[in-house]
Order: structure tokens, then sequence, then C-alpha cells
């Protein structure tokens, strides 16, 4: 079945990416066979990562920007990315109405998330679904998401191009540099562009990129961009500004090293991630999590001999045995 | 209003009651609840007494009708010199049908007429656009074009009715249709009243029918209130609408903030434009809803007036007294209606005329009992109108003029939900204004965390809801409910297709391409778009010009 | 990972009373699912497009200005073009009891009518909703 899923997939079946996309979302065993499948056939997408406050109109931005790039010939995956409700486990996912325009465009895929809790934080789930959106045929995919520099959310790995929107009279610059969002943008957009107070935000932003280019030798120093994305202003040189960024990114070679980086990194998350699930699992299903727990509140026990113990439980499990020794012995 | 002396006696034989009489009653038995509040959720005390009202000053709060700050009444005389407009929304299928049930209704006693156009027409859509599939004619007329629009007031003679027309976004393209049928019937346009809703910031607030981003769309308000100003002297420019605020969940207090947020938004950008306050404010007009819990609708109107005397006076530095008066149009609930046992509804229906006329209205629609169901059957809208006639003819609502007033518990409710909407007044204000609290999303989510609570109450039981959650019945399915002809829609999609082609083509061209070539300038469109549609262009053609300069809004905020 | 329910809630046609909408979408929410709001003005194929998108288990489409006889019979007609069939439908608003039947012959599999406690729905769906 997998091997069909992939198939399918590959020949651009929205069907069967959405329904891979929600085997990710509940990790689902299901979904590895299929992402093992497709995987040769991901890393030619471009990611353009968009971020940035509640209320900087990324929805309405992306909405914009994904009608510029289809302009270009080019198609295009989007995944809108919303915080689910810590209580209720549910979401409320609103980012499609700022979308409507695209929805008649059948080279255009829009997915909703939401960032559940996923182990290994958000960013796992995000650079599966951009491989699945990959695979799926699509130039360029765009996530969108609320904030940066938080685990839960961070999905800056992901992108090749990460795109910060800041907003007139949010006393948004000052938040973004102290959040370290500064180091993160390769590109800056001020949206709502014809709001008062445009220009001093333009100007800040400037000046701190400028010191920030003094102080560090740097290949590629971010633009600053005005857009009003409601009316579609400066939508068209933001696209130009990505467009230069991914060239730099090709000519200086950064983009191969950069990619390497991530996939090293998503490795290691993978496994990190996938060792915690098993190791959890155990502890939880034997019932010996709560027992430990119990001693951690009486002090019987501390976490850190709790740590040591299971980890050398693990490795000289019969399974795990093996490849340790193995290892130690090559 | 009481002297020292009196309240210090009043205050003590209060306790002495709670501790004697009272206290006696509540230990033998307690009362039904806990808390008792209004729909609204406003707490409401056991008993009002001049306590309650004891910083009230006559001459300064409540003062004389017709004078500052109005809180008795826009009027000297109000019902006693006339009852209010007895005016029902009507329109369905193609203008002829609509126009035959406007005659019916003027035989039977209406005053004015009210406009409903289908949905196509308020977003700007011609009945053959996509769009428009399946919505031809069903809530409302289909108005495409000049022709439909002579149509629809055929045998009616403009300078005898006055007209309401619920249109917003796209209000300049019916009013010059209008302007223009009243030209042909010979009727001088300072002779034509009416009003055209023209409220845009509550169409992206809670109704859905907006069509171009804020600051664009309020251009075109302006320039018409600009216009009608100079060239239509009696018309309503505006009908500021806290209406849909309340049918989309709010409290009164909010209704009544909100709706007056967005007065103060229209009225700033006419002064932004250069027109002096009295020039306009005058014929600035809104819109309320009236649900069933009568007292606090009343102090619900008293307050609003009050607030926007002060407003006008104060913050806006207006010097004629009219500029100064909250004079507003009410429609019954339409949330309140329910689909089961439906005739209960005129129950509700005839507590909210009540309520309308006991806090002054000045026009009035009364919903017909099975709207919950469909659109209304010609019985129902009689019953309807016959409503409102028995309050004003026969209840004694009518005969003196603000009939609350003094009493304890009306007057707290004044000062409370004027308090309410100060501080809401406040809050947008600091938020720089009622455009950039709608662009956060603040208006939107406070009325829909107000719905919220509202549903809750319901399905925990805690309000009563006759038929609802109390006192249901099984009943067999209600029959004999108003269709409209699906056909509407190929009939109209054929016919505009026939007009298209019939058309002096250069003229309309040419007309279309000045109204593009002025939207583009800081000048007045109105003259254009009226020359517009006289060269037949249609309602979509001028609205796809302007969407092509201002673009589409979307809207940003969701719960 | 437990599977969530996910939904759709969209306004097909050109009504913007979304008052009932969006209650029910933040209801849901708050029941566990995953609601995905498409806002007003949504036609057919953009509501099947997004369901398809989505991957929903759920879509919901609420009407109050009488179209619900010519939009939810489209909607169904594209879901089964798309092969979503085991999508469970349900429509709601100002839709009279004598509609029911030739809804429900339609495809719609549920229809809530003014007064219906939103509890009943959330109930309804979780009980009928398809296993991914």
């Amino acid at each position: 079945m997998a091997h069909d899923f992939a198939a399918q997939i590959l020949e651009g079946s929205n069907r069967a990416a959405a329904r891979l996309i929600s085997w990710l979302e509940d990790e689902d065993e299901r979904a590895y066979e299929c992402m093992k499948e497709i995987y040769p056939h991901t890393g030619r997408a471009f990611v353009v990562g968009i971020t940035g406050s509640p209320g900087a109109g990324k929805s309405t931005l992306t909405n914009a920007l994904a009608r510029e790039i289809r302009q270009s010939g080019l198609k295009v995956g989007i995944l809108a990315v919303d915080p689910s409700s810590p209580f209720t486990g549910g979401a409320l996912l609103g980012d499609r109405v700022r979308m409507s325009d695209l929805a008649d465009d059948p080279d255009i895929y829009i997915r909703s998330m939401a960032t559940r809790g996923f182990l290994g934080g958000m960013a796992k789930a995000a650079s599966d679904v951009v491989k699945v959106l990959d695979a799926l045929g699509k130039d360029v995919i765009v996530i969108e998401t609320v904030g940066v520099g938080q685990d839960e959310v961070d999905i800056v790995g992901v992108a090749d191009t990460t795109c910060v929107v800041l907003v007139p009279g949010l006393g948004d610059a000052i938040q973004s540099m102290k959040a370290g969002i500064m180091e993160i943008a390769d590109v800056f957009v001020i949206n709502k562009a014809d709001r008062p107070g445009a220009d001093m935000l333009c100007a800040e932003v400037s000046a701190r990129i400028e010191m920030d280019a003094h102080l560090r030798e740097r290949g590629w120093v971010a633009p600053v961009n005005k857009s009003v994305a409601v009316e579609g202003v400066g939508v068209h040189e933001l696209w130009l500004s990505i467009e230069a960024h991914r060239k730099y990114l090709f000519d200086s070679g950064r983009f191969y090293e950069s990619r390497r980086e991530k996939i090293a990194k998503e490795a290691l998350r993978m496994i990190h991630g996938e060792l915690f699930r098993v190791v959890r699992e155990q502890l939880e299903q034997s019932g010996r999590l709560d027992a430990a727990v119990e001693k951690l509140m009486n002090k019987k026990l501390d976490p850190y001999t709790l740590m040591r113990d299971t980890l050398t439980e693990w490795l000289s499990s019969s399974q795990c045995k093996r490849r340790h020794d193995e290892d130690t012995k090559g | 209003m009481f002297e020292e002396k009196v309240l210090k006696k009043i205050k003590d034989d209060k306790e002495k009651w709670e501790q004697g009489p009272l206290g006696k009653s509540l230990a033998k038995s307690p009362e039904a609840k806990p808390v008792f509040t209004t729909i609204s959720g406003t707490p409401v005390e056991r008993l009002y007494t001049p306590l309650d009202v004891e910083d009230l000053d006559y001459e300064r709060d409540l003062g004389y009708p017709g004078t500052f700050p109005f809180t008795r009444g826009v009027q000297p005389t109000m019902y006693r010199g006339r009852y209010w407009t007895m005016r029902q929304y009507a329109g369905f299928g193609d203008a002829k049908s609509t126009n035959e049930r406007y005659r019916y209704l003027l035989e039977q006693g209406q005053t004015g007429l009210s406009v409903a156009f289908h949905l196509p027409t308020q977003a700007g859509y011609d009945s053959d656009h996509p769009l428009s599939m399946g919505e031809v004619g069903k809530v409302g007329v289909a108005i495409d074009h000049i022709d439909d629009m002579r149509v629809l007031f055929d045998r009616i003679p403009l300078d005898k009715v006055t007209t309401s027309m619920t249109m917003n976004a796209p209000a300049g393209v019916l009013l010059a249709m209008y302007l223009a049928i009243a030209k042909e019937q010979g009727v001088d346009w300072a002779k034509v009243g009416g009003t055209v809703q023209n409220d845009v910031l509550k169409e992206i607030i809670c109704r859905g029918q907006y069509i171009y981003p804020p600051r664009h769309t309020m251009r075109l308000t302006v320039d018409l209130i600009e216009f009608c100003q100079k060239s239509v002297p009696k018309w309503n420019t505006i009908s500021i609408s806290g209406y849909h605020i309340r049918e989309a969940g709010s409290t009164a207090a909010q209704e009544m903030a909100f709706t007056l947020a967005d007065g103060i938004a229209y009225t700033q950008a006419c002064i932004e434009r250069g027109m002096d306050v009295d020039s306009f404010a005058p014929r600035l007009s809104f819109f309320f809803n009236a649900f069933t819990n009568v007292l606090e609708e009343v102090a619900k109107f008293r307050a609003g007036r009050r607030y926007w005397a002060k407003v006008m006076r104060e913050r806006f530095k207006a010097k004629d007294p009219r500029s100064m008066m909250l004079r507003y149009h009410v429609q019954t609930g339409g949330v309140t209606l329910t689909a089961q046992q439906p005739l209960n509804n005129i129950v509700r229906v005839a507590l909210q005329t009540y309520a309308t006329a006991l806090g002054g209205g000045q026009s009035l629609h009364t919903n017909s009992y099975d709207e919950a169901l469909c659109l209304p059957t010609q019985q129902a809208v009689t019953v309807a109108l016959r409503t409102q006639q028995i309050v004003a003819e026969e209840s004694g609502a009518t005969d003196t003029i603000d009939p609350l007033a003094g009493s304890y518990y009306v007057e707290s409710m004044t000062d409370r939900i004027e308090a309410e909407v100060d501080e809401y007044i406040k809050k947008i204000d600091a938020m720089g204004g009622t455009l950039s609290a709608i662009e956060q999303g603040y208006i939107q989510k406070e009325i829909q965390n107000s719905a919220y609570r509202f549903q809750k109450e319901i399905e925990t039981e805690e309000r009563v809801y006759v038929g609802i959650n109390k006192y249901t019945m099984e009943e067999p399915p209600p029959t004999g409910l108003l269709k409209v002809d699906m056909s509407v829609g190929e009939k109209k999609a054929a016919e505009l297709k026939q007009y298209r082609a019939n058309r002096d083509n250069a003229k309309w061209k040419a007309a279309l391409d000045k109204l593009r070539e002025i939207s583009a300038t800081d000048q007045n469109v109105m003259p254009y778009v009226i020359e517009a549609v006289t060269a037949k262009a249609t309602v979509g053609e001028i609205c796809d010009v302007w969407r092509n300069i201002y673009g589409e809004y979307r809207p940003k905020e969701f719960v | 990972m437990a599977q969530k329910i996910k939904m759709i809630m969209a306004k097909p046609g050109l009504d913007g009373h979304d008052r009932g909408a969006k209650l029910l979408a933040r209801v849901c929410a708050e029941a566990g699912m995953e609601v995905v709001y498409t806002g007003l003005r949504q036609t057919p194929e953009m509501i099947v497009a997004a369901a398809e998108q989505e991957d929903a288990d759920v879509v919901g489409l609420s009407s109050l200005s009488g179209v619900h006889n010519y939009f939810f019979p489209k909607v169904v007609e594209l879901m089964k073009q798309k092969g979503l069939e085991d999508v469970l439908l349900v429509g709601g608003g100002i839709i009279p009891e004598e509609d029911y039947d030739f809804l429900k012959k339609s495809g719609m599999n549920a229809i809530f009518g003014p007064g219906t406690p939103t509890g009943a729905i959330v109930d309804f769906i979780k009980e009928n909703v398809r296993k991914r």
C-alpha cells in the first residue's frame, strides 16, 4: 500500500498527499513506509518561511506572494501553522480565510496544520510535510507560522529563505530584536506600510542590520521590503528579494552547506524523537515511570541517577547491546 | 434629585426592610436563582430605589424632548405628533414581483419603503456572475441595472414615499439609479427622501457584505455623504447600524458602543474631507435592534441618545442641535425568533415593538413570525405590520413622551449602559480609533465572546428560551412556507445578455472610462456613477472598476 | 499520537451571517477537533478543494440565505467526483424541515436546524466520523 500511495503522490494526487500528511500529523506508523519511498524524490523544492507576530498580516502576505509566484508559472505549496489549544487539544485554523483567492488554482496546495504537542517540536512535522509537497511536484513551498525562537514553533530550520514580517505600531522592532529574530531573517518585510510609523520602523531595522554587518562579516545583508499585502503592493519586490537570496545561496555554495546542516539536524532530531518515544512508551506502559516519579517525589531517587540508569539499561538490552558492542569494537 | 436628608431616611428604611420583611421572606423561601441578569448578562438588583439614581440631575441628564441631551427623545412632541414610520424590509425575486409587494404594503397603511436587495447586488456582482449562482432573487430583489430600478418603482411616486435601501459597499451605485429614476419621474432631488445604509464598517465587523479594503470603502462612503449634502439635502446619507452587531451576538451595551464608535469614525472621516460638522451630521442616521427585554432596550436607546449628543457637542464641537440627535430606525431581533412553535414569535415581536415605542425610535421594521424558517409569507408580513399598528394605536405607549423616565430601574440601567459605552469608546480611542480596533479584530472578538457566552447559557439552561430549552413540544413540520422561484436566476442571466447587447456601447464605455479615471483621483465619484448607470452600466461592472483600483477586502481575524 | 477529527467549516454562497458557523467552529475546537474555517463566499469547488487538501473528516456547511437546496447537493456531487465519499457532510442554518428529506437523499449525512444544541452536533460528528 505504501508503494501505491507514494506512486500516487509522485503522480500528483492531492488526495494521497493529504492522507499522508494526516498520518504524519498523527505520527501513524503507516506514514514512514511511504516517506521512505518518496524520500529520493525530495529536496528539489525551494522553501520560503514567513514568520512574524500575530496580526502582522502573514496569511494575507502569503496569499499575495503565492499569487505572485504563480505568475512565473511555478507550482506552490502552502503550509499554514496555527497553535493548538493546550487545554482541549483542538485548534481553530483560520488562515484559509485570507487565501480564498487561491482556492480554485489546481497548482496551489494549501494545508492548515495545528502545532499539537509534537515530540521534537513543530519542525519535525513541518519538514516532513515539506517533503510530501515537494514530492507532489510543488516548486516553491511557503510555510507560514507565528513566532520564532520557541522550540514549539521554530520552523526556521526548515526554510531556505526566512522572511520576517513586521508591522508599524506593534512595538515589533524592539520585540524582535530581543527575541533574536534579527539574526534569523534573510528578508525583512514591513507590512501595512501605509500606516503611520512605517518609515521609522524601516529606518530602525535598516540601522540594526547595518550595525550587524559592521560587527560580523556576512555574505548576505537582509534587504528591508515594504508591503501593503491587502492591496498587493510591494509583493513583487518581495519575491524579487527572495529570488535574490536564492541566487546568493546557490552562487555562494551556501545552499549546499545549509541543506547539509538541515539534513544533519533533521536526522538527529528524528533519531532523538524516536528513541525518546520508545523509551517513554516502555517506561509508561510498564508502570515504571509512575514508580520512579513516586521515588523522585519522596527523594528516594534523584533524576540524574534515573537518567543514567535508564540509559545504561537501554543500551544493555539485547538488541542494542550487539550494535553497541560492534560500534566499540570498530 | 433628592435631598440628602430624604436619601438618608430611604437608606435607613431600606436596611430595615432588608433585615425585616425581606430577610424573613428569604429565610422561608429563597429566590428562584442567586443572580438575575438581563439577556445581555447585566446583573439586575432585587429592588431599585432613589439610592440608585442619587446622582441624577434632571436638567443635566434628562432635560426635555427635542433638547440637549435628548435623553427623552429627539422631537418635542414625539408620537403625539406622528407615529414612527412603519417600514417593512421587503424584496424577493425580480423587480416586478417586489414592486407588487410594495404597492400592497403601501395600500395596507405602511408609510415607507425598505428595499431588500438580493446578495449578489449587495456584494457588487451581476446576477450572471459565477458567485451569484443560486442566490438570484433569494433574500431580496435582483437589481442589476437602471431598467430593473425603473420597474421596482413603477407607479410609486418618489416624492411621496421615502425609501430605505440596505446597500453598503455599492451604496453609491444604487442611489445613483434611484436618483436617475427620480429625474425620469420629474421629481426634484431636493424632494427625494430616504436612506442608504452605506455603513461599510459593520459589514467588515459582522455582516459580511464588504467588497473593498477599509480605507477605500470609507472613501466611497464619504463621497456619497458629501454629494448628498450638496445635491440631495433630504437624504439620510448613512444608517450607522448596530442591528447586525446585536444579531452577531453582542450585548445591548456593545451594540450601542460599537455603533457609536463607527459613527465617530464616519464623522471624523467627513471632517477630514473638509466638511463642516453641522453640514452633514444632521443627515447621519442610525439603525438598532430591539430584543425582548423591554426595560433593558429602553435604557439602551436612552443611553445612546444622551451619549451621542455629548460626543457631537463635546468631541466634534457641533453647534446645530440636529447634529446631536441620535435618530434611528429599529428592526426587531431576528435572532430572537425561534423555528420551534413559530407563533410564539408574534409575542416576542410585540414586546420588541413595545420596547421601540417606549424607547422613542423614528421608524420600525417588525419581523414576521416565520422568519426563522424562510422568507416571510404575505400573511406573516401582515401580522407583523398589524403588531406595529396595535402598539401605536391601542397600547397607549404613544400617548406620552418617554413614559419610563424616572423609573429608578430604567434610569439606573440607562446610566450603567452609558458608562459601559463610554468605557468601550475610550478603549477604542486608545487603540487608535475604530478602524484600527476593527483591523486588530478587537470589536469582532468582543462580539464573538458574547455570542459564545449566550449560547452556553442556553445550552446549560441557565437562561430560559421558550420552545428551545423549556416548554418544548413535538410539532408537525410547518407548511406553506414561501418558496422563491429558482428560475429567476436563468431569466435574469438571459435578460442581462440582451441588456448588454442592446446598449449604446460607445457611450457605456466612455462613462466607465471616465469613472475609472475619477476614481483614481480625490474627486467625488458620485456624479460619474450617475452618468455610468444612465449609460447602462451594471452594478457588477461599476463595482469591478473599483475592485481593480482598490483591491478586495479579506477578513483578517478569527475567533 | 491519536487521530484528531479534522473539520472544514464553510459558508457557501454570498450569505455573510457567520455567527453560527464561527460559534460551531469554536465549540468543535473545544471538543478537541481541528477546525479549518474557510470564511465567506465559498463556491462548492472551493469547499471541496479545501476538504481534499486538508484531508477533512467532516465538512460543515452553514447557510442562512435559503440557498441550501442549491449548494449542498452540489458539494455532495463534487465530493463524490473526487472520491471523498467517506467524508461526513453536515449542514445547518435556516433550513426548513420540509427540505431535510431532499437534502439527506441527495447525500447530506445530517441537517441541523435553528435551535439545535451545539453539543448534539459534536456528538453526532464523533459518533459517525470515519477512521483514517
